[in-house]
């Protein structure tokens, strides 16, 4: 073999990068940025039309991505698991009082990841496209579910009913800038959880069993448990980002607010953000969450008198299903990976 | 028990209906893998231009045709804009991309025709028609045959012309059909343009029955559950899953629904669809996949 094919064929030695130095200070520098810096500079309009929803949306999207994203399990069941995640949430601080609100907030993801745990159930048995199925079946029944039974909404008159005060160690968390630090907290700490369970056993399994079902069955890899585990942690994710859109976002607690679009929003988010990518469901959540608000403020600058809101939603609708389409075209991986061929370009 | 078969008879029919949404999206499943969610949003498109050439004096078979003729041209931009640059991508990156058109189609639709409620009349008469001991509605009566007929010209389609063996060839084995030389951008966008047919006979039936509206598109998720049981690959499949989804759909509405206290329209089917994939985890006549390492 002349020398210079040898070389060519030769395995790549990437430079050594001091990566996790920098990711960690840039992780810092972040985290300061959204401790510190917005909440000493952010107005209400910033705090309820942008960044709640787009932190909880982002937590919602992270659900999705580790049962579809790590694990392969295709799930349109996310908006039924927010809803379950907001009304156990709801009648936990109801019923229980004297719970402190974080555990309310786990206690309502773990009782959602339970609910994710039977829907993944099937998933043992079918697979691929048709696993939508099953989680188009949650989502309906349990929206169905929430409405019918009084009970779950303590027997309110009108289906949307107000959730109650958000109070932690004395202090009133119902201000904007009280619920942006709340939703942050929570995001932030599920985050890491996720991220630790992303690189251990529970993840590297996740991965065998969406890169390879059959091969990961013939080594040894649990995959019933490996695929049931994605569903409860995915499912527990998504109720927590379910309670936090229900008392930190919007105030009620509404199953129509958990309904098919929200499940397809966090598909997007994925899809659009990047597959089994922790930072690409913050990217996606801020694609998903930012362009219909630019949007509107572009076309009332451009159009504003001459159509007329009906219209102008339309015209909203053309470009956002356009721009989805081309991101999906040009960008693959999702803007994740763009980002990282940013960072890295001579890779 | 006269009451039971009319229930039954009044759900197979509204199946038939369902079948064949759900055929829209076998067809473009069958030649490109793709689960084409903007299904919904091409009979809604199809439907409103159909209303509102007709409202606009055109007589019936023009505005068909001009109708048609959008549909086509509708399918071939697809073809060239959205499936050839993601040729190849993952399933669901492909499921996306559709529900990202019919967002397209829907404001696209909406902005040009408008967003009202339009009625449309077929002249198909609705009357009650009694067969034996039950009351039939004429009009689903003709519906269901119009359906018919269009399951047996596509089955005609798919067995006997060149376009057709092409397209099960394309289905069966893409690389070789490719290697023998079939156009596959081609036989693409023949069959979204076939399937924008179908969108245009749903959605005229629908429409006559509901008016034409954005509902129509909500007809996409009545047809997953139908193409679920049926599986994704059988136009067979797709009759059979309608006529059961239909029929079961009815008889839940009028016996399980007050014993649950409401409508249970809303996810029942969905439930049956979970229950047959269960058993047959490919649907009814779907192709099982084998696994290999």
């Amino acid at each position: 073999m002349p020398p210079a094919l040898a070389a060519a064929l030769a395995p790549v030695r990437r430079p050594v990068l001091p990566a996790l130095p920098v990711r960690a200070a840039g992780l810092a520098l972040l985290l300061a940025v959204a401790f510190v810096a917005i909440p000493l500079t952010a107005t209400d309009y910033w705090y309820n039309a942008i960044l709640i929803p787009f932190l909880i949306m982002a937590l919602a999207g992270l659900g999705l991505n580790l049962t579809m994203g790590y694990a392969g399990q295709a799930s349109l069941g996310t908006g039924a698991f927010m809803a379950v995640g907001a009304y156990a949430t709801y009648n936990l601080l109801l019923r229980l009082p004297e719970l402190p609100l974080p555990v309310s907030l786990a206690g309502g993801g773990l009782i959602a990841g339970a609910v994710g745990l039977v829907v993944g159930l099937p998933s043992l048995r079918i697979k691929g496209f048709y696993l939508i199925a099953p989680t188009l079946a949650a989502q309906f029944l349990i929206e169905w579910v929430f409405n019918q039974v009084g009970w779950f909404s303590n027997y309110a008159s009108s289906s949307a009913i107000s959730a109650p005060r958000l109070v932690f160690l004395g202090y009133d968390l119902s201000s904007p800038a009280g619920r942006y630090a709340l939703t942050l907290t929570s995001v932030s700490v599920v985050t890491v959880l996720a991220w630790r369970l992303v690189g251990s056993q529970t993840g590297r399994n996740w991965r065998a069993v969406r890169d390879g079902e059959t091969a990961a069955a013939v080594i040894g890899v649990p995959v019933a448990r490996a695929k049931l585990s994605a569903f409860f942690v995915g499912a527990a994710v998504s109720g927590v980002a379910g309670a936090l859109w229900a008392f930190a976002y919007l105030g009620t607690v509404d199953a129509r607010s958990f309904d098919l679009d929200r499940s397809f929003q966090a598909m997007f988010i994925i899809i659009i953000g990047g597959l089994s990518s922790l930072s690409g469901s913050f990217i996606g959540a801020a694609f998903i969450v930012l362009t219909p608000i630019l949007l509107t403020h572009l076309s009332n600058a451009l159009l504003g008198g001459s159509l007329d809101g009906g219209q102008i939603s339309n015209l909203q609708r053309i470009l956002f299903g356009a721009l989805i389409i081309g991101f999906l075209i040009k960008e693959p991986n999702g803007l994740a990976a763009l980002l990282g061929r940013l960072r890295h370009p001579a890779r | 028990m006269s009451f039971f078969l009319e229930t039954l008879a009044g759900g197979l029919l509204a199946g038939v209906m369902y079948a064949l949404v759900a055929i829209g999206f076998v067809l473009i499943y069958k030649a490109s893998g793709v689960f084409n969610f903007a299904q919904g949003a091409m009979v809604l498109c199809a439907a409103l231009t159909f209303v509102t050439l007709t409202e606009r004096d055109v007589p019936f078979w023009l505005a068909g045709l001009i109708t048609l003729a959008i549909m086509v041209t509708l399918a071939v931009a697809v073809e060239r804009v959205v499936l050839r640059p993601l040729v190849n991508r993952s399933q669901i990156t492909l499921f996306m991309a559709t529900l990202g058109l019919s967002y397209i189609i829907e404001g696209g639709s909406q902005f040009v025709m408008g967003a009202s409620v339009h009625e449309l009349d077929l002249g198909i008469s609705d009357l009650p028609v009694a067969i034996g001991p039950i009351q039939l509605s004429s009009f689903d009566l003709v519906a269901a045959a119009s359906a018919g007929a269009l399951v047996i010209a596509l089955w005609l389609f798919f067995e006997r012309t060149r376009i057709g063996v092409s397209l099960r060839a394309v289905a069966d084995d893409p690389q070789a059909a490719l290697s023998i030389g079939i156009r596959l951008p081609v036989l693409w966008a023949a069959v979204w343009a076939v399937a924008g047919f179908v969108a245009l006979v749903a959605g005229l039936l629908w429409g006559a029955r509901q008016g034409v509206q954005f509902s129509l598109t909500f007809v996409v998720l009545k047809a997953l559950p139908v193409l679920i049981i049926g599986g994704f690959t059988s136009i067979t499949g797709a009759v059979v899953g309608g006529l059961i989804v239909g029929a079961a759909d009815a008889l839940a509405e009028i016996y399980l629904g007050p014993l649950l206290g409401g409508s249970v329209s809303t996810w029942f089917a969905y439930g049956l669809a979970v229950a047959f994939l269960l058993v047959r985890p490919a649907g009814l006549f779907g192709e099982r996949a084998i696994e290999r390492v």
